[in-house]
């Protein structure tokens, strides 16, 4: 048999199903890839060996009892450490959480034990999910298995990492921004972010409520839609979870995978156009325009004229709600907690507690938000981005009623070296450019792999309407089977 | 400091005060409002708590339904719009009682906006506007240990409790009210008294002051008449009816004597203290906390159905107004009579007793009479004395039926409020029966017929005037418990005069 870490999680799945292999052979081949190469790659803070295993025996266990068992049962899963996970460190890449082990599950972890997957371990992130590189971890950089002198995208760097380096088939990602289209991108991996609310957020640790959504990363499209399938729908604990069943994701995948095209309408944004992107960047994504052309599409050009205020509507949007999410991080009742000596006050305690365990790039956006929300500021900032939201959202409802569909390049740049961008956070930020949009209006996105540029990869980003998420993954598909999947050098 | 304050009258001969009541509400749901943790009162410390109300990170806050049905009901009784849409908040600052450091609130998009409560101060009606009824959750307690002060400053050691964070609290805000003058701490008194009876006849909470589960905050100014309102302060930890009051007249003399001196009225939080009866400066709203609200984005919008808010209107109860009004023509009641049955907090005792069979006079005597008596010699509750609207119903009965008299049901009554039974039992028990058995009262007559022949010869010759004289002994006899005129006609009877 093949190394199983080289497989998707399809294959791997219905291996299991076969009785071929064990969801404990499965677990093990892929905790002793993460041993071999992650010293290099950095994809996780915390490898759950002995969970893991014993999640993978259960698995074995219930199939040998005759139970039926779900599409995806006994393949290993990596989980962005932005969500909580029971008796297992959570630290959304924070030393402010160092050593948390929270008391209860995540409703998307609770789902993916349900469906019988194998969770390996926790991956690398930017701290509170704030950055486009995974450099802002308090735990170090993540690497790119493409190329380990450069970024894997962030925040969820760590997630995508793992799957490029093959120590995971699956992943778990959030994306508020772009967090896990945009490492998806530069990692030559599928990332997609579901409709807001299509995924619960309960036990997702804020970072921007109203844009933070929880969604699959993996290496083939169709593997993408059977994570979305099982971590997705209506969540009583989030009240901002739609009460509705997930999109046919799995369905759409299979069909788009015809390589058929027919009949889709697809718009191109054409404030995008060179705006930022680097022409290697530009030149992959024409050429998967022209290739989605002859598969049948149907491609226009579009006007979104107030994408060009997103980013500056984001950066008020996402800060403000961080600045009080992020409050209660104060070491009383869980985490770090510093100065404690029986001199210093309470509020001494907590003004050390929280100095010592955030780093720059949260603190920046703590200060910004805090000053975004102050009174007298509140209008001219807050509340005239959110009146910027209700104009982009305008747009994309346009866009819609003319096409089934928005494409653009994920990110601007390929994988970028390390270093590269952190002395100038509006640099880094220039990364979600063409994802940012997607989060103010709450529809949903995918990245799929399109080509290369300078032997890295790029990534193809497919918009669709709100709740019409099986769409991009069609599409996203369809362009799958054109393309082919992109294999990194060996490590 | 030592100030001497000016006398009250003097203070409402020259100034025009306005005031204005906060009352937070604690709901009585079944659960918290965000989460499902419990909410009855008492419990180990930290028991009654989840991810949700201890504000781990992930958590999220689900809208207790039953907390925004409970406040429409509020908002509707005291004649407020309902919004059509409106949203949760939150409150940002940092404090250890509070989980998450915000306090999930609501701000400029209040549930409930612009009522009224009608009052009744010395008979006469006085309505309070009603800016706005909105919902929130109620903070942790903490216990500051080692300062001087109890206060978080100095304190070696602060302790949290956080079973109470996360309970559904209402608040509910009057409009400024003015021109109440000397009455401005009755009117207090008055509004909190009346607010509490519509909660307490809603049933959406148990309204009791000393647990906290309905607290107030008094706002109170003074301006010369003609001039704009002075500034205003705002005095917490006002915990009783008698405190309401106490706060409002202590503060217009406070205010008063610092402009008397040409002083001015610092914007201020201030402390009423229950021992001394006054304020003293808390946080200067000076330098005020910039709370930085903004609309609640991991809760939906809450948009009530018109349809269903009409439905909660319909069903509302009579409101304690009307009902009194209702009750005091059915008891054939004046306004002064009624007024001191208000005044004894016998309204709904009396209403009982008279549903347990009792005629309105006599419930009215019994509570307004015997029973408080006791209750202000040994200073407790009228509607703790002891004595239930069944037992004084009971009581009387015993009365109506010729069992006992007016002198021995008043003997038994103590006995109710001591705990030893119910009127029959205590009846029995301590044997107190109105003797009407003739052959009994005929067998003691003839006794003291007998041991007093002197008397008895008298009688017979027709000095009727000496009767009294057995009457006594046979009431001697029968220990109080005979009809003193029965007693006397048979004596007549039996000596043939
Ligand atoms: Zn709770």
């Amino acid at each position: 048999m093949t190394d199983v870490t080289a497989m998707t999680a399809t294959q791997i799945a219905g291996l299991v199903a076969a009785g071929e292999t064990s969801a404990v052979e499965v677990t093990q081949a892929h905790l002793d890839r993460i041993a071999a190469v992650d010293e290099q790659v950095r994809a996780f803070l915390h490898v759950d060996t002995e969970g893991a295993l014993a999640a993978a025996r259960d698995v074995d266990a219930r199939r040998a009892a005759g139970e039926e068992l779900g599409p995806l049962a006994g393949v290993p899963v990596a989980v962005k450490d932005v969500l909580t996970t029971r008796g297992v460190p959570t630290t959304v890449g924070s030393k402010i959480l160092e050593g948390w082990r929270p008391p209860y599950d995540s409703t998307i972890v609770q789902r993916l034990r349900a469906a019988g997957t194998v969770m390996l371990g926790k991956t690398n992130m930017d701290e509170f999910a704030m950055g486009s590189s995974t450099e802002y971890s308090a735990y170090g950089a993540t690497r790119n298995p493409w190329d380990t002198d450069r970024i894997p995208g962030g925040s969820g760097g760590g997630s995508a990492a793992a799957l490029a380096a093959y120590e995971a088939p699956l992943a778990i990602g959030s994306d508020t921004g772009g967090s896990i289209r945009q490492p998806g991108a530069v990692t030559g991996t599928v990332g997609a972010k579901p409709t807001y609310g299509g995924t619960s957020r309960y036990g997702l640790v804020a970072f921007s409520s109203s844009l933070d959504t929880p969604g699959p990363c993996a290496r083939t499209v169709l593997d993408a839609a059977l994570l979305h399938a099982a971590i997705g729908g209506h969540d009583p604990r989030d009240s901002t979870s739609i009460p509705a069943p997930v999109p046919d994701v799995v369905a759409a995948a299979k069909l788009g995978a015809t390589g058929d095209l027919g009949g889709v309408r697809l718009g191109i944004v054409t404030e995008f156009g060179g705006e930022g992107a680097e022409p290697g960047v530009m030149a992959a994504f024409n050429e998967a325009v022209d290739t989605l052309t002859k598969l049948g599409a149907e491609i226009v050009e579009i006007s979104c004229p107030h994408f060009q205020y997103a980013l500056p509507a984001y950066y008020l949007i996402a800060p403000s709600e961080c600045s009080s999410n992020l409050a209660r991080f104060d070491g009383v009742r869980f985490g770090l907690r510093v100065g404690d000596d029986g001199n210093r006050s309470l509020e001494e305690v907590m003004s050390l507690t929280r100095e010592a365990g955030f780093g720059p790039e949260v603190k920046r956006r703590i200060m910004l938000g805090t000053y975004a929300l102050s009174s007298g500021y509140y209008d001219a900032y807050y509340g005239q981005a959110q009146k910027v939201r209700t104009l982009i959202t305008r747009d994309f409802t346009a866009a819609f009623e003319r096409v089934d569909a928005l494409i653009s390049p994920t990110t601007p740049f390929v994988a970028f070296p390390l270093g590269a961008r952190t002395s100038d956070p509006y640099q880094m930020y220039l990364a979600d450019l063409f994802t940012i949009p997607t989060n103010l209006y709450g529809g949903p996105g995918i990245s799929v792999p399109c080509g290369l540029s300078e032997g890295l990869p790029v990534g193809l980003q497919v918009m669709a309407p709100t709740m019409a998420d099986d769409r991009m993954y069609r599409v996203a598909a369809a362009l799958e089977s054109a393309v082919g999947t992109l294999t990194p050098p060996a490590l | 400091m030592t100030t001497t304050l000016p006398a009250y009258d003097e203070v409402v001969a020259r100034y025009e005060p306005v005031i204005g009541l906060e009352t937070h509400v604690e709901l009585g749901t079944n659960t918290k409002m965000f989460c499902g943790c419990p909410t009855d009162f008492g419990g180990e410390p930290n028991t009654r708590v989840c991810p949700v109300c201890l504000g781990l990170p992930g958590s999220l806050p689900v809208a207790n339904s039953a907390a925004i049905e409970a406040t429409i009901r509020i908002g509707l009784a005291l004649n407020c719009s309902i919004a059509q849409w409106c949203r949760f908040a939150r409150k940002n600052y940092f404090y250890p009682d509070m989980p998450k450091n915000f306090q999930i609130s609501q701000y400029d998009e209040p549930l409930c906006v612009d009522g009224y409560l009608d009052v009744e101060v010395n008979g006469e009606t006085v309505r309070i506007g009603i800016e706005r009824v909105h919902l929130e959750e109620d903070t942790g307690k903490t216990l500051h240990v080692g300062g001087a002060t109890g206060r978080i400053h100095g304190a070696t050691e602060s302790l949290v409790d956080y079973n109470r964070a996360g309970i559904p609290l209402v608040e509910i805000v009057t409009k400024p009210i003015p021109g109440t003058a000397a009455l401005a701490p009755d009117v207090a008194r008055a509004y909190v008294t009346e607010l509490r009876d519509v909660l307490r006849s809603l049933g959406v909470s148990d309204v009791r002051m000393e647990e906290g589960s309905l607290r107030c905050d008094v706002n109170t100014s003074l301006n010369l008449p003609g001039e704009e309102w002075g500034t205003r302060t705002e005095t917490k930890n006002v915990n009783s009816l008698r405190s309401v009051e106490r706060a409002v007249r202590s503060e217009m003399l406070r205010q008063a004597s610092v402009l008397d001196a040409g002083g001015r009225i610092t914007q201020e939080t201030r402390h009423f203290h229950e021992d001394t009866g006054d304020t003293t400066p808390g946080r200067s709203k000076e330098t005020a906390t910039d709370y930085r609200y903004f609309p609640e984005p991991d809760l939906v919008p809450l948009a009530p159905d018109p349809a269903w808010v009409a439905e909660l209107k319909a069903a509302l109860p009579e409101l304690p107004r009307l009902h009194r009004r209702r009750l005091q023509q059915a008891w054939g009641l004046s306004d002064l009579d009624m007024q001191s049955v208000l005044n004894a907090g016998a309204v709904e005792l009396i209403e009982a007793t008279v549903a347990a069979g009792a005629t309105p006079a006599a419930a009215r005597k019994w509570w307004l009479g015997e029973l408080s008596r006791r209750a202000n010699e040994t200073g407790v509750e009228l509607a703790d004395i002891g004595a239930t609207p069944a037992q004084v119903a009971e009581l009387q009965g015993l009365v109506d039926a010729g069992k006992l008299n007016d002198k021995m049901a008043r003997t038994v009554l103590e006995g109710v409020v001591a705990g030893e039974g119910s009127p029959t039992e205590i009846m029995t028990n301590r044997g107190l029966e109105v003797v009407s058995d003739t052959g009994a009262l005929t067998a003691a007559v003839d006794e003291a017929i007998a041991a007093n022949p002197a008397i008895a010869d008298k009688i017979r010759s027709g000095k009727v005037a000496a009767a009294g004289a057995l009457v006594g002994a046979v009431m001697k006899t029968t220990r109080g418990q005979a009809d003193a005129k029965t007693v006397r006609d048979l004596i007549l009877e039996r000596l043939g005069a």
